[in-house]
């Protein structure tokens, strides 16, 4: 289907592409062919169709952009509807990327959104390597690690060991919370990466096992203990918990109640017992379109060169007024994703610390943040799995490992382990470094 | 206040159960009582509308006499190929409505002119109105008009990569601020006598929540030294002897010991709840005062007399390790103490309104407990007039002294108010067809600005030139980052929660930067 634009459509962009200006970079040139470029040659991939992901959609659509794939696993809630604005009532329970792009698809003639109902790790390379510039909008910091671990793995070095800039497939990362939000431009290995600053995203708040079982004190411990103990004890649905059920939900939250009342605990509301057992983020429209409207000005500056990229991490919260912030996020140099030197783990005490150990620190170290790494090695030139939980057989055999100790596992001072882990499609490696015992662990 | 929450499984409860949490079910009623006057539905006036559509306010009006062009269905996203040479104003209209089918919309097809010349009670209903792109001529009318009828307004535009909103408020009063940091009010310095009491019962020991951790310690610190710890060094030797009496390695003690930095200092009003205790419209209440000034009144009335200079309690406590029972008790110490603190205050706030010949039941209980806890934070926003900004000049000083700065985005706000300038002069946008002619025109109108302004300071031509480039052309992602930031100032003055904007914001897109300023 070919359609022939109306021909003054693009008029106002047309006035950025074909017309010089003062801040131009050295690279752009004025010219009919950019535009060109943006309709017929440039691939966008947008990651997650969601609050940002249908901003997205929309503002990529009408900066010229028309060949846009879109990926995205869940399918349309009612609680979307606040702010995912492609979806109507009618489409709960449809793809969200399907439905994304069919309504754009629509709305905007001749833009051809390709939709991907799946997970990112559904892909492989191949499928990465066809896009100009990856932009994402995801609430998963594992998915953004993912990608960001993907593009790093597509860049290519020339044969005098610098990068071929060719293969290098600009990052734009949007990401919101509440009235907070931040966008980010990253040039896989040329600038800081997701992992770079792992530290940048806070920590996941937990509450400590014992005050849960034994000193509730809030509203939020009450329900976490049916959640985590109640729930597995009793099983009223002989099924998991599910946070979108509604018996499901209204079950914890009467027997939440009922823990609440025993200690005297006030403030246990319905709404609350939701967003414990579903981790809700708070959201609203305007942040998105804010944030999205960020990343894709982003877009369209590197795809046209019309001006300089965000250099590199931009922050926007309108809590007390309208405040932004940009800065420069360094890379790191002892990066788990960009860098190509292997990270150091210390170990003063080897003969004590088990394998579950590791995995607990890889698991909760900020620098790693891992969330269930399988864990391989070369013992007397032979590759042998010390752990892996993700396939069945293999845990089953490898399970008694968790309880030796790192000299029981043959492990050596250098030894260097192979991790593989959901927050990178490609397998890291580790050395392990064992010190004197008066040094501190780590 | 009318309230009407639904219940939290209800649909409309899921549907915005996002953003309830933010700004709760009051918040969210009066959000949806809210009506919203757009003039202009370019691309910035529909993703505006687009922002409070989803959130679900109650109806929308669109004021626009244009009949939609090529380059409004390449730019906007709420119009279509089919919507060439119709009513721009009846084309957004229906695909905005399509967003959520809780909201009502309008389309008027007039010259807003007219209805500000002949039909000025047109506005009177509305919560909110903005205006996007609007000529100086007009935007001045209706600041007037507005600012008479005590209509909040905010003015718009964007241009190439630039936008600006100006905001005009008369006064902007707000209780619930959500300060990102709230520091928690626990008067450990002088305790009141119910926790006094409370922790003198209590021994020590690993059971025993940080706070009265902290309150015995203090007590002997107190003995020993007859003052406050207040440098680093007295709060060092006060968290020594908390180490000190700990047997081992105990998590409490080692709460109260962090806690020694940051549980000091609360409970007295700071400068800014002063400067609005001693606001003329607290001290001279008049039967047209709304309620926050009777409570303000009766929150100073509170503080001179039974508080002896403290705020009412809050009666928040962090979480600490601690048994149930004994963390549920302290809570119960501080909430009861808060109760009792709210009930002078509303009690105050009865003979007011008795005074004043007002109901009794003009303001609830419930309406002042909400605002002694939040008393510490509470704000207000006094605005200017646009029709000032643009006849008389406001704020002159701080322009000359930010255009001395070359990092400020103050040379853009010349920059846009010459364009306007100039597109009064010339009924058209500069650099629409000749960017080098206009470019000249517009530097000639900038100078003629400073120098009405009396600053003596020439301008970057640069951004001048840039701004020609842009011949009036609007660009999609530029609309789209302002439309939801400007939606957003509107949600927090209908909901009367969150500080709005004070008053005028840049958005700079060549290089990713926003500056504020106020005239
Ligand atoms: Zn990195």
């Amino acid at each position: 289907m070919v359609e022939t634009d109306l021909s003054k459509k693009w008029n106002y962009l047309r006035k950025i592409l074909e017309r010089s200006g003062p801040f131009d970079t050295e690279a752009f040139t004025p010219s009919s062919d950019t535009l060109d470029f943006l309709h017929n040659t440039c691939k966008i991939l947008v990651i997650g169709a969601g609050g940002l992901g249908c901003e997205l959609l929309k503002d990529l659509a009408m900066m010229g952009f028309k060949n846009i794939d879109v990926i995205d696993m869940d399918t349309i809630e009612l609680s979307n509807l606040n702010r995912q604005f492609l979806f109507r009532r009618k489409d709960i329970g449809k793809s969200k990327a399907e439905t994304a792009a069919e309504f754009i698809n629509k709305r905007i003639p001749g833009t051809k959104v390709t939709p991907h109902f799946c997970k990112i790790q559904d892909y492989d390379e191949s499928f990465y390597r066809q896009f100009h510039i990856v932009v994402s909008g995801l609430d998963s910091i594992v998915a953004r690690r993912w990608i960001n671990g993907m593009l790093i793995s597509l860049v290519r070095l020339e044969e005098d060991g610098t990068v071929d800039q060719s293969s290098v497939i600009p990052m734009i990362d949007g990401g919101t919370e509440g009235f907070k939000g931040n966008a980010r431009v990253i040039f896989p290995t040329l600038n800081a990466c997701i992992d770079c600053n792992l530290d940048l995203f806070p920590p996941q708040i937990s509450y400590p096992l014992c005050t849960i079982a034994n000193t509730p004190r809030l509203p939020e411990h009450c329900i976490e203990y049916v959640k985590i103990i109640q729930w597995d004890k009793e099983n009223p649905f002989k099924c998991a918990l599910d946070g979108d059920d509604p018996e499901h939900v209204s079950w914890v939250y009467e027997k939440a109640q009922e823990r609440a009342n025993i200690y005297n605990i006030t403030g246990l509301s319905y709404r609350l017992v939701q967003g414990v057992l579903k981790n809700i983020i708070p959201a609203v429209s305007s942040t998105n379109a804010v944030i999205a409207a960020v990343c894709a000005t982003e877009v369209f500056k590197i795809a046209t060169s019309c001006y300089e990229a965000l250099n590199n991490y931009f922050v926007f919260n309108d809590i007390d007024g309208i405040y932004t912030y940009k800065f420069e996020a360094e890379k790191n140099p002892k990066c788990l994703a960009c860098s190509t030197v292997p990270r150091m783990i210390s170990i003063n005490n080897p003969s004590s610390m088990t394998l579950q150990d590791l995995i607990d620190y890889l698991c909760t170290n900020v620098e790693f943040q891992m969330k269930s790494p399988g864990i391989t090695t070369m013992i007397n030139g032979k590759n042998k799995t010390l752990y892996m939980s993700t396939v069945k057989s293999i845990e089953e055999q490898t399970r008694s490992n968790l309880t030796l100790s790192l000299h029981e596992l043959n492990l050596s001072d250098g030894q260097e382990l192979i991790i593989a882990d959901a927050t990178n499609p490609n397998s890291i490696v580790v050395k392990l470094k064992f010190t004197d015992n008066e040094v501190e662990m780590y | 206040m009318s309230s009407s929450v639904p219940s939290p499984e209800s649909d409309k409860s899921r549907k915005y159960d996002r953003q309830i949490r933010l700004w709760g079910d009051h918040g969210q009623n009066l959000l949806e009582n809210s009506q919203i006057c757009l003039i202009n539905a370019n691309a910035l006036g529909t993703e505006i509308l687009k922002g409070l559509a989803l959130p679900g306010i109650g109806s929308f009006t669109i004021i626009d006499q244009n009949l939609v062009t090529e380059e409004d269905i390449g730019s906007n996203f709420f119009l279509e190929q089919s919507s060439l040479g119709k009513s721009r104003a009846k084309c957004a209209t229906q695909f905005l409505q399509e967003l959520n089918p809780d909201v009502n919309g309008e389309s008027i097809d007039e010259n807003v002119d007219n209805i500000i010349a002949n039909n000025s009670d047109f506005f009177q209903n509305f919560s909110v109105v903005v205006a996007c792109a609007l000529n100086e001529k007009s935007l001045i009318k209706l600041s007037n008009l507005l600012w008479d009828l005590n209509i909040p307004l905010i003015s718009c535009k964007t241009v190439g990569f630039i936008g600006t909103a100006r905001i005009q408020l008369k006064e902007y009063c707000v209780i619930e601020t959500h300060p990102d940091n709230k520091h928690h009010d626990l008067r450990l310095e002088e305790p009141f006598d119910s926790l006094k009491e409370h922790c003198e019962k209590i021994e020590l020991g690993s059971k025993v929540p940080w706070l009265v951790i902290l309150f015995k310690h203090l007590e002997a610190y107190k003995v020993k030294y007859n003052k406050i710890p207040q440098t680093y060094k007295e709060k060092s030797e006060l968290r020594t002897m908390i180490r000190d009496s700990m047997s081992a390695d105990e998590e409490n003690f080692e709460e109260a010991i962090k806690a020694v930095n940051s549980s000091f200092g609360g409970g007295k009003p700071n400068s800014v709840l002063q400067e609005i205790l001693n606001d003329n419209a607290c001290i001279n209440l008049t039967k047209n005062s709304p309620p926050f000034w009777i409570m303000v009144r009766a929150l100073k009335d509170f503080i001179e007399n039974e508080g002896k200079g403290y705020l009412p309690l809050p009666g928040i406590i962090p979480d600490m390790t601690a048994e149930t029972s004994l963390y549920i008790n302290l809570q119960n110490v501080y909430r009861a103490k808060a109760l009792q603190d709210a009930d002078i205050v509303f009690r105050r706030v009865q003979e007011l309104l008795e005074e004043l010949n007002k109901s009794c039941d003009w303001i609830t209980e419930k309406d002042v407990r909400l605002f002694c806890r939040e008393a510490a934070y509470i704000a207000i926003i006094r605005g200017s007039k646009i029709s000032d900004e643009y006849e008389k000049g406001s704020n002159t000083a701080t322009i000359a002294s930010e255009l001395e700065n070359i990092d400020s985005l103050m040379g853009h706000y010349v920059v846009l108010r010459s364009q306007d300038r100039f597109i009064t002069e010339h009924g058209c946008m500069p650099g629409e067809i000749q960017v080098d002619i206009d470019t000249a025109r517009v530097k000639s109108q900038a100078s003629k600005l400073l120098n009405d302004w009396g600053i003596n300071i020439s301008l970057n031509d640069d951004l001048i030139h840039e701004i020609c480039r842009y011949g009036g052309s609007e660009i999609h992602s530029v609309s789209a980052f302002l439309g939801g930031a400007i939606a957003h100032e509107i949600i927090k003055i209908v909901t009367r929660q969150y500080k709005s904007l004070d008053n005028t914001i840049i958005y700079d897109g060549i290089n990713s930067q926003c500056a504020t300023f106020k005239f």
